[in-house]
Parts: C-alpha cells; structure tokens; sequence
C-alpha cells in the first residue's frame, strides 16, 4: 500500500493547497502539484486501470507516462495521461478501457481466453467470412478512452518560433548544455516534459540545492526561455522540432539541438511483472523525491545496478521498510552490496509474482542461484511492492527522428548514438555518462559545440566516452516461466512466449516482429518493450544486439492530442473583381482552378438545363456576358519577346502585327496539346496572351523555366490577378460596346483577330476580338478594381438588347456548338495537335519549338484517334462524357463532350475516335452508362456554322 | 520540413518549392534520331546519388539548379542557372 510521507525536501506538491477531486464515482484528495495518478497512489489506490486486451489490473509502473497503464477519461477528455497531468480541482476522473468500472470490470474474464488470442490473431482472423465478425467483437472489447462528439470545440493556438540552440532534456545535463550555448551567445529554447527542471539529478548523485542553484541560473538568463510540462512530439528534417505545451503547440526551427533525453529505465520481464505494486525503481523515486509518496510498506528491490541499492538507501532515509534488494548478478561485480539491516542476495532468479485479493502484488516467490544446496528452492517473500532497477535504455527516439545512428556498446550494454547529423548533438546518460559531475561536463561541451555550429562554425564537438562508464543495464533480464504472464509489452499484453511464437512462425527480424506482434506498437511506443523484444529476438536466433538493429521509432514521442494537430484549413478561393454582381444575379457557383465561378445564373421558375439553355439563347440572338477573369493573364516584354513565343508555342507570333491576336498551343516536349490561349501582340516588344483558368500558374511558371534555360532577352509578368476580363458575345455586342468606347469596332476597323486598347467606359481596356462561342464577341480586359464597375456598365447598357450573364456551362455548350476543343476535357495527356484537329495551329516549317521534334515523329506514324463531332437522333438513351464508342466489338473512342444544343434541337457532342470513323456520315455505336448501345452519327464540324 | 537554400531568397521551407525536374541536355532535334529523342524525353537516371535539378520559388517565379543527394536526401548544394553552361543545342541564335 502506497502512503504520502512527511514533507521530502524538494518536494514539488504544495501541502498548503488541497484539492477535490472524484475518482470511479468516489471522493479524493489530493495537494496541487500532485498528477493524477500520485494523488489516487498517496490515497492507496493501487489499481489505476485495466490492461488493453486481457483487462489485467494494472497500476504504477514509470510514473512518467512511459507506460500506458494509466490513462484516464477526465471531463469528458479521453485518454488523459495521468502520470503526467496535473491534477485539477474538480477533476471528474474515471478508468478507460474497463466495462462496469475498474473494480468490477466484466472484461477482466477476457484473461481466461488469452489460450485463444494468439500472436498474429488479427492475422490469422480477420480475413474472407470471420473478418467483419472478429472486428465488430475485438473493436468493442479493445481501444481505450471514449470520445464524446458532443464535447465543445477547443482550439488550441499554433506558434512558429526559431532559436540558436535548442535543449531537449531539463535534467543535469540539459541545464548545464543551455548555459553554455547561451554564454556562447546563442539564443536558446530549453524544453522539459516535467512540470519543474532537474530530471532524476535529484536522486542520481546531486543535492537538491546543487539542482536548484542550476536550475535559478538557468532562468535568470535572459538568452534562455525555459518551456515547462512541454515535449518534443517529432524532431523532423533541418531541426523543425514539434514542442507539444499543455494548451499551445510550437513548431520551432533550431540552427542546432542539443539532445540531452537522458535514458528510460526498463523492466524486469518475469512472471506476473505487470501487477499493481509492481514498478521500476526510477518510479519510485519519483514518487518519493516529486510527491512525497512511498512505494509500499514493505518492499522488495530487484536489481542488478549501484542505482537499487542507491533507491534502498533513499528509501530507509525516509523510514521506507525495505525487506530485501535481490540483485540479478553473480557477487563478483564491483558495486557495493551491503546495506546494514537489509537482506541483500545476489544470483536472484525471480520466479513469480503473487498477486493478493484486491489483485496487487503480495509477495515475490525467487530463486537463490547463489548457494548451490538450495538453487533448485524457491522462496516466497512477502511484500506490497517490487521495485526493479535492472537496466536502462537510452531516451533515443528523437534523436534517430534527426538521422542519428545507433549502436549497441557491449561494455555500458547500452545503445549509444554513433553518428550524429550537422547540428545535432547528444550528451549525458544518453551518451553513457551517468555519473553528475560527468553528464554536466558532457552537457557544458555539447553546448559550447552546439551554439559554434549555431553561428556557422565547424563541428568541434567530439563526444570523448569518459573512462568511468560502468555498465548500468543487465544483459538479459527476462525470465520464462512455464505459465507466462511474463510481460514485455504492457501496452499491449504481449508475453516472452508471443514473441518466441513470431519468431517461430517466421517474423523473425525486428521490423516483422514489431508487426506481426504488435510488440512496440501501443500509445507508448515501445519504450518499455522494444529493447527486451529484441533481446528476446536475438536470444531466439542465437545472435546479439549488436547486429540487431532496434525498429524505427518514429513521432510522436508520446501521445499528442488530436486538438494540438487539428488546424483551419487554408483552402484560397479566388473570387472575380464581379463576384458580388454574380451573387445578385442569382449564381450557382462551382470551384475552377481554385476560382468560384459561375456555372449559370438562377432564374425563378426555371431549372437548371433551362436556365443554361436561355442564357445560350441570349447568345445567338442578342448578347451574352460572362466572367473570363479567371483566364490566366501574361505579359512579356523585351526585344526577343516574339522569338520566345515561337519557341514556346506551336504557331508563329514573332510575326504578328500589332494590334492582332493568333490562337496560341502550348505543346509538351513529346507533343502534346498542354495549354491554349489567345495572343496579342500590343506592340514591338510586347505580348499580352491568355493561358486556360487551370493552366495559369502552371504555364507561367513553365515559360520561365524555358527562358531560365534560354536566357533570352524578355520579361514576364504574371497578370491573371492585375486585370479582370469579361467576354461580350452575340450579334448585338458589337453595337452595345459601341455605345461605350470611342474605339472603332466596325468589321473594317477592328475585324476578327484584332486587339485594341483604349477606353470603355472610361476605363483603360485591352480588348480582343473573340469567336469561342460566338461569331461576333469581344473580350473586354481591364484592371481588377474596375471590373465590378465595368460589370455593371455594360448588363444596364445590354438591357435594350436582352443581355443576360451566361455561366461556364452555357460557354461549354455554346463553344460546342462551334466544335471548339478544350483543353482537358477533349483532349488527355495523349494527344497530340493532329489528333485533337488542332493541326493549323502549329507552324511545322520553324526552326523550333517546343514539341516540334516529337510532332515530326507524330506526323510520320499518323493519328492514333481523331477528335470528331457526332450528333445523336432524337430519342436516345442518356449519353454521358466517358461513354465508349464500341466498334467490331472493340473499344474504338469515347465521348469527350456532349449536350443537347438548344439552337438545333438536337442532342451534339466530341468523340476521341478511331480514325477509321473519322469520315462525316460514320455511324458510330456508343454504350450508354446502362449498358444500351446508343447509334450516332458523324457530323461536320462547327455544328452551328453562322451564329 | 526541410529548407530550400534559395539562392535569391535564402533558406525557405520545402513548401514554397516545385521541382522543375533533372537538368538535362537537348539533343540537337535536327540531328539526334527518334531513339535519341524518345530517351531525351523518356528515360530517366533514377540511381541514388547526386543528382542536379530545377527548382523553382513558387512566390517569386524564381527558378534554380540544386545539385541533391538522393541516396541521403540532402540539398548539396544551390545556385543560379546563369552558372550552368548554356547546353549547345539550346543556344539561341542571335
């Protein structure tokens, strides 16, 4: 039974503050600065929560959240770590992962078919027929908190920081690395998972005043911040390191880090090691030097360092009863073995476990190897409490996350960092060194070295291993006992006996173990279990850790909640200059390229094919207006301007006159059509062209490449966000702009393919004689802010013609009627000019452009298909984009654009053919989405021929 | 997330970058045969190692030749296009 102790010096728990708090339903108390797991273990609550697949009481084992026994679900929040957080004042705390309650949990009885959950269950299960049924039974049996949808949205902050020298680790070494960066001038972050600095320095050889001067020096420096109750989550690539606060994330870029993560004491593995009672020698201490707290009434040291008996000193200091310190070694080593008035044996064997009524630890039953008469004897001590201080594993995790490698080291049987990447450093136990005086020059060197590397000197910083590393950690600490219940992984229940299985059925390498068992895979990551796997693994295959290398142990270090990670979404919508004139008219929008466009406007009474079908009408007969701001906008100016363009694009521009425009392609090096657009010439030495809404960024970006490797004498400006453009179609638009420019729009002035500036409106204006689907049009490009204002100007002036605004729907469906191509939806990333009958638009006879070499080979093979327009009769089946032409029972094509054109009557479309069915008149056969064979018919192109 | 050493804007998250690709030589299209081309255009040296490529700063337009250890995922090292040879056959006449 664990009971609070009079005051310990240093304690971090404030007698003066008592706090209430409720527990499975009951009332507690408990101190501030108490976690929730110390003030339910000074209240002698030994049973903190149940094991995740045989729901085993479970209870204090790290005390540091190294273990994942102690889990809680607290106000609603789930899965609380409760070694760690601290407790609050009417704090509502219950178990996880019990069913009924702790105490009276019916999931206990899933022990009893442990004979039926192999290693490998899920594998050997959950597949063909048994699959949904084993998921629905082991998803209700397993998983750990509840969450509550219900629960208020809580957002957490995100911040961006930078530093010189960032510390990971507040222990001795941490302390000592930060003073020495920042008296070398870097500005430093110091981070500490504890609510307070000092780690284990304070019963691992420091007073509690040399830890506290360290500590003050530590926050009087002005070039150290000093981050408490906050860990390294991930340490990713260039030293971005995710430091998780208790309400803020951080993500910080350091020029270096010092890591200084000391290590993690591990586990016994013998039979019943998972009891309550049963814990790590480096828990008690803390529970005894942080919250005053002892282990048990009567306990029993399991050992085989100088660090157990040092635990069996501190604890007779505070008149702790220690019954026995068993030590696993033979008497020869070199540490001291006496302590007056306590039974210390060596070559201790421990056999089991005894688990007593309320389900904790009452006794340890051990064997003495050392006295050959009664080897074969074993004998049963009674005790609350089994302490095991048999080894150590390096706190690694973030490190290996930075690129470091590892390796085993045989005299200290400890993994120890052996190649750092540039500004990454380790120091302290981590390192090896253990001893106080030792981990603080470690920590001085690393960051003396650390804050050179941060002001761009060289690497200086050669970790020299001191003379006086002793080995700390027990070769192979694990115990078979014919009954199991010998705990590797206590995440996971997973046994010696699961992972011997593995290995027996072949995962036999640490990553297939890891998978196959599950071994390492639990909310705490391995940290008390990876280390006695592999030892297992090696002693199975007859090897060492040497040539075995520990599995990839990557973020998060320790449980993040999902709050910290959850962020708003930055998706940009990009809204026309006119988007508020839209909305007015009734818009339905639908998102382009990142745009909100409007796919047709809504009329009261009229569906949507309606609505499109009235705007077409409004086209043919009068004027149509709609947005084309979305078209991406360049500029390039410069002598070479005109050369450039006809190296980048398939027609010939260096000869345009000014004042003109020639449909652009932008080919691909293999030929294929990537991009169109309308240029202009608007001078000598300057162009001003359209690319597609989709296309914008990429074509922009794809002509300065080209020009990076040209380096021709000419200048781009990227313009889609400067201007706003809108597209005037329809017989009547030529005498409605006429009412607004002085420019003169006559055939003979302005004809088909002219560009003209000037103002419309009173607004400066490029415009483009446009025919995309239209005969008559004019693209009307003017800058951002204007575009409302002109927007406006030209629906009130249009009012006498019947103009109405078309969306991107009815464009589809007029620029088909005209059999204009798209680029994307007609044609893929397969087809070259000839097929998509783009081919006047390319100048074969230059010297060169892009996509020319591939097109000569093109044109030598001729079309592998030809885009082709066909209409269908006048009851059909739907047809749908995608729909295949079948042909000799063969795929031979299909429908790239379909609609049912409202000025012919008929339903039209595009087709990728087979060139065989390429001729005016073919009858094609196109399989419906249902299946039906649909006839249709070869038709000349543009469907609609005056409009 | 790694940096960028961008040679006009200096050292910029991964985010802001596009790669643009290998650096590689055209052959002259008047000459090379359609096997030259087909591999120009086709084939591509994937063995880890240092590899030189365009990479572009999204912002600013900027593009730049970066020489990356692909085996160790390293940026070697970053400077300006104006420091490669001009490849012949992409010499513009005058």
């Amino acid at each position: 039974m664990m009971y609070r102790l009079p005051p310990v010096p240093g304690e971090w728990i404030d007698r003066s503050r008592q706090l209430e708090f409720e527990y499975e339903g009951r009332p507690y108390t408990g101190f501030a600065g108490d976690t929730m797991t110390s003030a339910l273990a000074a209240a002698g609550e030994m049973t903190l929560g149940r094991s995740f697949k045989y729901h085993r009481p479970r209870g204090i084992f790290s005390f540091a959240n190294h273990d994942a026994n102690n889990l809680f679900q607290v106000d609603g929040v789930p899965n609380v770590r409760g070694d760690v957080a601290p407790l609050a004042a009417g704090a509502r705390i219950t178990a996880v992962n019990t069913f009924g309650g702790l105490a009276r949990d019916r999931g206990r009885f899933l022990e009893w078919l442990a004979p039926f959950l192999p290693v490998g269950f899920y594998y050997k299960a959950f597949h063909g027929r048994h699959f949904p049924r084993w998921e629905r039974r082991i998803r209700a049996i397993s998983g750990l908190g509840t969450v509550h949808a219900a629960l208020p949205r809580e957002y957490t902050p995100k911040r961006y920081a930078f530093c010189d020298v960032l510390v990971v680790g507040a222990g001795a070494t941490g302390l000592a690395a930060a003073l020495s960066a920042a008296d070398g001038g870097a500005r430093v972050m110091l981070v500490d998972e504890n609510a307070r600095a000092g780690g284990s320095a304070a019963w691992s050889g420091a007073t509690t005043a040399e830890v506290a001067a360290l500590g003050e020096r530590v926050a009087r420096n002005p070039r150290i911040e000093v981050l408490l109750s906050t860990y390294a989550a991930g340490c990713y690539a260039d030293r971005w390191v995710a430091l998780v606060e208790p309400h803020r994330m951080t993500k910080v870029r350091a020029r270096a880090i010092v890591f200084a993560t000391g290590v993690i004491e591990q586990p016994a593995v013998f039979r019943n090691n998972d009891l309550p009672g049963v814990m790590l020698g480096s828990a008690a201490q803390r529970l005894l030097h942080r919250c005053a707290i002892a282990p048990g009434r009567r306990v029993v040291i399991l050992t085989a360092n100088r660090e157990g008996y040092e635990l069996a000193r501190q604890l007779r200091a505070h008149e702790v009863h220690v019954a026995a310190v068993l030590d696993l070694r033979s008497g020869s080593v070199g540490d001291a073995h006496e302590i007056p008035g306590v039974r210390c044996e060596t070559r201790v064997v421990p056999e089991e476990a005894i688990a007593g009524r309320d389900g904790a630890v009452r006794a340890l039953r051990f064997r003495c190897a050392s006295d050959a008469s009664v080897a074969q004897r074993t004998e049963r001590i009674e005790c609350d409490a089994v302490l095991m201080s048999v080894g150590f594993a390096p706190a690694i995790q973030l490190l290996m996350q930075a690129g470091a490698a590892s390796a085993y080291d045989t005299a200290l049987q400890q993994h120890l960092p052996a190649t750092l990447p540039p500004g990454i450093f380790a120091a302290g136990r981590l390192n090896g060194v253990y001893e106080f005086a030792a981990r603080r020059q470690d920590g001085r060197d690393a960051g003396v070295a650390a804050a050179a590397c941060a002001r761009g000197e060289r690497d200086v910083y050669r970790h020299e291993k001191p003379e006086h590393m002793r080995q700390v950690s027990h070769l192979y600490p694990v115990f078979e006992h014919a009954r199991g219940r010998n705990f590797i992984d206590l995440d996971e229940d997973i046994q010696v006996k699961d992972l011997r299985d593995a290995a027996q059925e072949g995962f036999d390498s640490p990553e297939l173990m890891k998978r196959y068992s599950t071994l390492g895979m639990g909310p705490s990551q391995g940290k008390l279990s990876n280390l006695n796997g592999a030892r297992v693994l090696t002693r199975v295959r007859g090897t060492s850790l040497t040539d075995t290398p520990l599995t990839t142990q990557r973020p998060f270090y320790h449980p993040v909640p999902l709050k910290h990670l959850a962020g708003a979404g930055f998706h940009v919508t990009r809204r026309s200059a006119a988007h508020a004139c839209h909305e007015a008219l009734g818009a339905s929008w639908m998102n382009v390229g990142g745009w909100q466009r409007p796919e047709f406007y809504s009329f009261a009474g009229l569906g949507r094919a309606e609505c499109i079908a009235a705007e077409a009408r409004a086209v043919r007969t009068g004027a149509g207006l709609i947005d084309v701001s979305t078209l991406g906008k360049i500029e390039i100016h410069g002598p070479d301007a005109g050369r450039f363009l006809d190296r980048v694009y398939a027609g010939s521009f260096a000869d345009l006159r000014a004042g003109s425009t020639r449909y652009g392609l932008l080919l691909d090096e293999g030929g294929i059509v990537r991009d169109d657009g309308v240029i202009a010439r608007l001078g000598e030495a300057s162009y001003y062209f359209t690319t597609t809404t989709g296309g914008a960024a990429g074509v922009y970006r794809e002509l300065l490449l080209w020009n990076a490797r040209w380096r021709m004498d000419c200048a781009f400006v990227n313009a889609t966000g400067h201007r706003a453009a809108f597209n005037l179609a329809g017989p009547a638009s030529r005498e409605l702009l006429q009412s607004l420019t002085g420019i003169d729009l006559s055939e003979a002035a302005f004809p088909f393919q002219g560009a003209r500036s000037g103002e419309v409106a009173g607004i400066p204006a490029r415009i483009l004689r446009a025919g995309f689907v239209a005969a008559l049009g004019f693209e009307i490009h003017v800058p951002f802010g204007s575009g409302a204002h002109l927007w406006n100007v030209l629906m009130n002036a249009g009012e006498r013609f019947g103009i109405r605004a078309f969306g991107v729907e009815a464009q589809r469906l007029l620029r088909l009627e005209k059999g204009h191509a798209i680029i994307g939806q007609d044609t893929d990333n397969l087809t070259n000019p000839f097929e998509a009958r783009l081919g006047w638009a390319v100048r074969m006879g230059k010297p060169f452009f892009v996509g020319q070499r591939s097109l000569r080979i093109h044109e030598s093979r001729g079309p592998r298909q030809t885009l082709v327009g066909f209409e269908l009769p006048a009851d059909h089946a739907p047809v749908f984009e995608a729909n295949l032409l079948i042909d000799g029972g063969d795929i031979a094509g299909r429908v790239t654009s379909i609609a049912r054109s409202p000025t012919l009557g008929r339903t039209i479309g595009l087709a990728m053919a087979a060139p065989r069915l390429a001729a005016p008149g073919t009858e094609l056969a196109i399989r419906a989405s249902d299946g039906r064979m649909v006839p249709a018919r070869v038709v000349k192109t543009p469907f609609v021929e005056a409009a | 997330m790694k940096l960028m050493p961008c040679p006009l804007n200096g050292p910029r998250p991964l985010l802001e970058f596009v790669c643009g690709g290998e650096v590689r030589t055209m052959p002259d299209p008047d000459t090379c045969t359609d096997a030259a081309w087909a591999s120009y255009l086709f084939t591509r040296d994937s063995v880890p190692g240092i590899r030189r490529e365009w990479w572009c700063h999204i912002p600013s337009g900027y593009w730049f030749v970066a020489e990356r250890d692909t085996a160790r995922d390293e940026i070697v090292k970053t400077y300006d296009s104006s420091r490669l040879a001009a490849p012949q056959a992409e010499v513009v006449p005058a």
